[in-house]
């Protein structure tokens, strides 16, 4: 097994990163800032695949099964000799794919921004929020307890925080990013609740003894969490669903998804890092972490991340179809595959034949990571060269951006789920899993798979087709000209083509043994057809400029136009919050604060004053009378004991 | 005999000390920065041995014990006079008769120490005067300044008085269990009404000293009249030591009377935290803010000391050696100000952070860990304060103990407010620092940072019990 010391480097060198260049960036290294953020970086995710390497080929398992390895831990603060709050490192086979995941596509992004953000008045802050922002995410997925994951997890809201405000100038970025923090928030609260409720039944913060003792049916914390329950619900899923609750705020899932379409104000490459790959994943990671409380005593709290899961994935396709602006239509499909992700994890189950949607959502996850992080790379790469995220500015650009263009259609295979590009395969075994467990998540799940090929090419055919060529004017040395913002996509695309042949239920599962996923050609039919046709239909409606999406859109009206306004979701919260909150609570609230609370404040402070006025003559400053006050003290205490108090 | 060097081994470097320097005195004209350093050396180096080799023993037919756990406290008390004679060496080169001025805090200093290890009531009501009646002369060493004299007159005339009471009390106790030795007397309580009132007397004692309201009237006036190094001397030494001791009396001897002590704690603590906090928010003053906040936060000690033996001690030791090292920072920052620029107003502190940053970060910091602001020490050490007395499931206590608190946060930050954010026409000027003040502010700053983040210092504390 490595030293603990290398794992423990893996998060730690952008840690030193961050304070380098938070301290010294703008002085000091200047352009160079990085250069040096870079290089940490190549060495962080060296030593990441190094450590998955060694753990799934040489220490990771014990009689053919996967364990949870602590690799390291610090006691940190103790509370009694049963509860202490420790800083720890764990291997398993998720936080070791999501190392490489984290560091690979960090390191990706890294060498992108070096070029694409260059000339940006604080490049050095960008970096060092960039690090701080990567640090967090390796320690969130490294995190060995409850509470390590949860100051993890708010250091990560709060770097994306900074990250989407970077262009702190711009309103929209300024609003956006705070939006992100306050949905994201409130979500954790409901984390913190549930994580609470959990280590109250369990009496511990480490993941390995509190999954050891909230499933074993035998022990105690399990059976009061049991049967302790609340408006009819048992106390364990009660916080298996607060848990999920705080996922699906980070995850944006229906319906507290409203942030991640805003957030896309923030610099591409850090929409590629955070809301494609790494962030946004991070609540599917927290309910595969604790999969074995969801799966065996909490069952009815997997029924409802499979129903967010569907419902998100189905609406988000919807809205991405009447979407124009590109970055928000990656953003909606994002949402849409994280829905796929969670789903898939909502029908596993434990046990040996039932645990194929863990492992494909998991898939789908390593996947997912690549070809999401490239069609945002080539998203920047666009708008820097149309100067705009509306499609309609775009059209017939593929000459100018070739090697992007390639790129592009690659990933846009990928996420259609078209074979043999990755997004087949793991798309493939979340289908495979929803029908073994449940036919109406299957149909809903195809449907999306069809729609999601169809708006993926819309977009493609929208960007690069659809106009005549040469309609924008060639300026391409300036938009992919440079060596390191090509880099990054060829090896993305690489991935996107590659990863897909990963037998990776082999090494994933939800119990640590080998979980077989034959591929099913006859079953894989379907679900092609259905990808290829969403393909044709697209490239009927968007190859050349025609008249059909326009019948289309008049003839579908109805739907077209609530899905264009995102099915209402945003103005239903400004109606709750502007409308309800602040009328029937605000509004009461407010006038009990005005007359009330202050009135009582004022009372308070307006006594304290006369009180410390009165008081004041305590203080006279005569040592005769502290010595009478002396002795009624001492006088006034002995009655009080001797005759009150028996 | 190798007993007597190991047990006492605090107590030997202290006399060692007070001697060295008599001598020194007596032998004519040493400069005193020289005699201020040979002070730090020997303080230092009790400090360090302080913290070793502190095992059990027994001395003088039982007059005298001590446990690893007196040996640290006692290095605590050796720690913050050390720390004190680091801070105020721009006073203490000033004053004519600094050999005077240490031998007499020392003495007070050797008193402690017998008092925490003292294991009858005579010995105990001994070295308490011997911790008292020199720290009133210090008082005085302001020479020329009639508040000093005031000063020292009112903590005289206040500590006689409450010096009569306890002999009552104490001659009482005689009466009502026929020993004075502690270990013996434990088994003749019984609570009856003989017992609680003189018991209370007793307490009245240790109230006296932590300044527990209703007896504290006498704290404003001597902080306020008495040098800062005697100032931050009785209100960080000697509190500490008192609580040491009352922690002992009220776990080890005076334990069948829990239930009486355990309600005096509850309401002293509260009319002491509530009265601290209402003066302390009037104050302009900065040395009578430190003062009465440092009342208040008496309060929050009692609230621990009132869980019982072992979550009461340690959260108890824990807090008093992280409020060692913020009071002593605060006070430290005060007394040079004040030294170099004769302004001691909180008025005067606006914008201090732009001529005097390094000061000005010192104080906020230190004001923070006092006000109990995570991730300062002294946010751990009041958690644990308030929860080692939250285990009495008291809760609404708790719940007054902790809006208190936040009462204190105002305060508090209304000086981190006006040094970092409102300006000032006429400034305080950037001030020089002395390479032995920066060294100690310096020592402090790591401690408050340091104390809160390392759990290990705790559960060292907890190991000693």
């Amino acid at each position: 097994m490595p030293n603990s010391l290398y794992i423990a480097c893996i998060p730690l060198l952008p840690l030193v990163s961050f304070a380098l260049l938070g301290l010294f960036g703008t002085r000091v290294f200047k352009n160079l800032s990085g250069l040096l953020a870079t290089v940490l970086l190549v060495v962080s995710t060296i030593l990441a695949i190094w450590v998955a390497y060694n753990y799934f080929f040489h220490f990771g398992q014990a009689n053919g099964i996967y364990q949870r390895i602590i690799a390291g831990q610090v006691t940190w603060l103790r509370f009694s000799s049963e509860l202490s709050i420790d800083m720890g490192l764990m291997l398993d086979p998720i936080s070791c794919m999501m190392i490489v995941v984290v560091s690979f596509i960090s390191l990706m992004v890294h060498i992108y921004s070096l070029s694409y953000m260059k000339g940006e008045e604080r490049y050095p802050t960008y970096y060092a929020f960039l690090s701080l922002f990567t640090f967090s995410m390796l320690g969130l997925v490294l995190s060995s307890n409850m509470f390590q994951i949860y100051i993890f997890w708010e250091l990560v809201g709060v770097s994306s925080y900074l990250l989407i405000g970077y262009y702190y100038d711009r309103p929209g970025a300024v609003k956006a990013s705070q939006k992100a923090f306050i949905v994201t928030r409130f979500a954790d609260l409901g984390f913190l609740i549930g994580i609470l409720v959990l280590s109250f039944y369990s009496n511990t913060l480490d993941f390995n003894t509190l999954i050891e003792r909230l499933t074993n049916p035998a022990s105690p914390g399990l059976k009061t969490a049991l049967a302790s329950s609340f408006l009819g619900i048992s106390a364990i899923t009660w916080g298996s669903v607060l848990v999920f609750m705080g996922g699906a705020g980070k995850s944006a899932m229906f319906p507290l998804h409203i942030w991640l379409p805003d957030a896309m104000e923030g610099p591409t490459p850090v929409s590629a890092l955070i809301h494609a790959a790494t962030m946004v994943v991070a609540g599917v990671y927290l309910v595969a972490r604790l999969f074995p409380v969801f799966s065996i005593s909490a069952p009815a709290s997997l029924d409802l991340v499979t129903f967010v899961g569907v419902l998100s994935a189905l609406l988000a396709a919807l809205i991405a179809c009447t979407q124009t602006d590109i970055k928000r239509v990656l953003a909606y499909s994002t949402m849409s595959q994280i829905g796929f992700m969670m789903f898939s994890l909502g029908v596993a189950r434990h046990g040996h034949e039932e645990q194929l949607g863990y492992s494909a959502s998991m898939f789908h996850l390593f996947t997912h990571a690549f070809f999401k992080a490239l069609l945002f790379l080539c998203a920047g790469i666009i708008i820097h060269l149309v100067h705009s995220n509306e499609m309609n500015d775009m059209g017939g650009i593929r000459k100018n951006l070739p090697v992007t263009h390639i790129c592009f259609l690659i990933a846009c295979l990928a996420i259609s789920g078209i074979p043999p590009f990755a997004g087949f395969f793991s798309k493939e075994e979340i289908l495979q899993a929803s029908w073994q467990r449940n036919k109406v998540v299957f149909w809903i799940a195809l449907t999306t798979s069809g729609i999601t090929a169809f708006y993926m090419f819309r977009l493609y055919f929208k960007i690069f087709w659809h106009k005549p060529l040469g309609h924008q004017a060639s300026h391409a040395d300036t938009a992919e000209g440079d060596t390191m913002i090509r880099l990054p996509l060829v090896i993305l695309a690489i991935g996107s083509l590659l990863t897909g042949f990963i037998p990776f239920g082999r090494f994933v599962s939800a119990d640590g043994t080998p979980v077989h996923t034959d591929l099913n050609l006859i079953f894989s039919v379907g679900p092609v057809l259905v990808g290829l046709a969403g393909i044709f239909l697209a490239r009927w409606l968007y190859l050349n400029k025609n008249d059909a999406p326009e019948k289309i859109k008049n003839g579908t009206r109805a739907l077209y136009t609530a899905a264009y306004h995102k099915f209402y979701i945003d103005e239903i919260y400004v109606f709750i919050t502007r409308r309800i909150i602040f009328n029937l609570v605000g509004k009461p609230a407010a006038w009990f604060d005005r007359n009330v609370v202050d009135g009582l404040v004022n009372t308070t402070g307006n006594t304290t004053q006369i009180v410390s006025k009165k008081i004041k003559g305590l203080q006279s400053g005569k040592v005769q009378e502290y010595a009478i006050y002396f002795l009624l003290g001492a006088g006034g205490l002995a009655l009080l004991f001797i005759y009150g108090w028996k | 005999m190798n007993d007597y060097l190991v047990l006492m081994k605090s107590e030997w470097l202290i006399t060692i000390t007070i001697f060295l320097l008599l001598i020194l005195k007596v032998r004519g004209e040493m400069r005193s920065d020289r005699l201020l350093s040979i002070a730090q050396v020997m303080l230092l180096i009790a400090t360090i041995v302080g913290f070793l080799f502190n095992r059990y023993g027994r001395l003088f037919g039982s007059m005298y014990y001590t446990n690893p756990l007196i040996g640290f406290q006692k290095a605590l008390l050796t720690l913050a006079t050390y720390l004190i004679s680091l801070l105020c060496a721009d006073w203490f080169k000033k004053t004519q008769h600094l050999a005077e001025f240490f031998i007499l805090m020392l003495t007070a200093l050797l008193g402690m120490f017998l008092m925490i290890s003292s294991g009858n009531l005579l010995m105990f009501y001994l070295s308490l005067e011997l911790s008292t009646i020199p720290v009133a002369a210090l008082a005085n060493f302001d020479l020329e300044k009639r508040i000093s004299s005031e000063a020292a007159m009112k903590m005289i005339l206040s500590s006689a008085f409450s010096s009569g009471v306890l002999l009552f009390g104490i001659s009482l106790f005689y009466g009502a269990t026929g020993t004075i030795s502690f270990s013996a007397m434990s088994n003749h309580l019984s609570g009856e009404p003989l017992q609680t009132l003189s018991f209370i007397f007793l307490f009245t004692a240790f109230a006296f000293k932590l300044s527990v309201v209703p007896f504290h009237l006498w704290t404003a006036d001597v902080y306020e009249g008495s040098p800062i190094a005697v100032t931050s001397f009785l209100s960080v030494v000697s509190k500490s030591a008192f609580a040491f001791v009352f922690l002992i009396a009220i776990y080890k001897v005076f334990y069948p009377l829990e239930k009486t002590w355990y309600w005096l704690l509850v309401i002293t603590s509260i009319a002491t935290m509530v009265i601290g906090n209402l003066f302390a928010i009037r104050q302009q003053n900065m040395k009578r803010f430190l003062a009465y906040s440092s009342i208040a936060q008496v309060g929050f000690v009692l609230v621990g000391a009132s869980a019982g033996m072992s979550s009461g001690t340690s959260s108890v030791v824990y807090f008093m050696l992280i409020y060692t090292f913020s009071n002593l920072a605060a006070f430290g920052v005060v007394s040079i100000i004040s030294e170099r620029s004769g302004k001691e107003n909180m008025t005067d502190y606006k914008g201090l952070s732009r001529s005097n940053p390094f000061l000005s970060w010192v104080m906020a910091l230190a004001l923070f860990s006092l006000a109990g602001i995570p991730p300062t020490a002294g946010f751990f050490g009041k958690l644990f304060l308030l929860t080692a007395g939250a285990s009495r499931e008291n809760y609404w206590f708790i719940v007054i103990a902790t809006l208190n608190m936040i009462i204190s946060l105002y305060y508090y930050l209304r000086v981190v407010r006006s040094m970092f954010m409102e300006k000032n026409d006429n400034p305080i000027q950037s001030v020089a620092i002395e390479r032995s003040v920066y060294f100690g502010l310096i020592l402090c700053g790591v401690g408050i940072v340091v104390t809160g983040l390392f759990s290990w210092l705790y559960q060292y504390i907890v190991s000693l019990i």
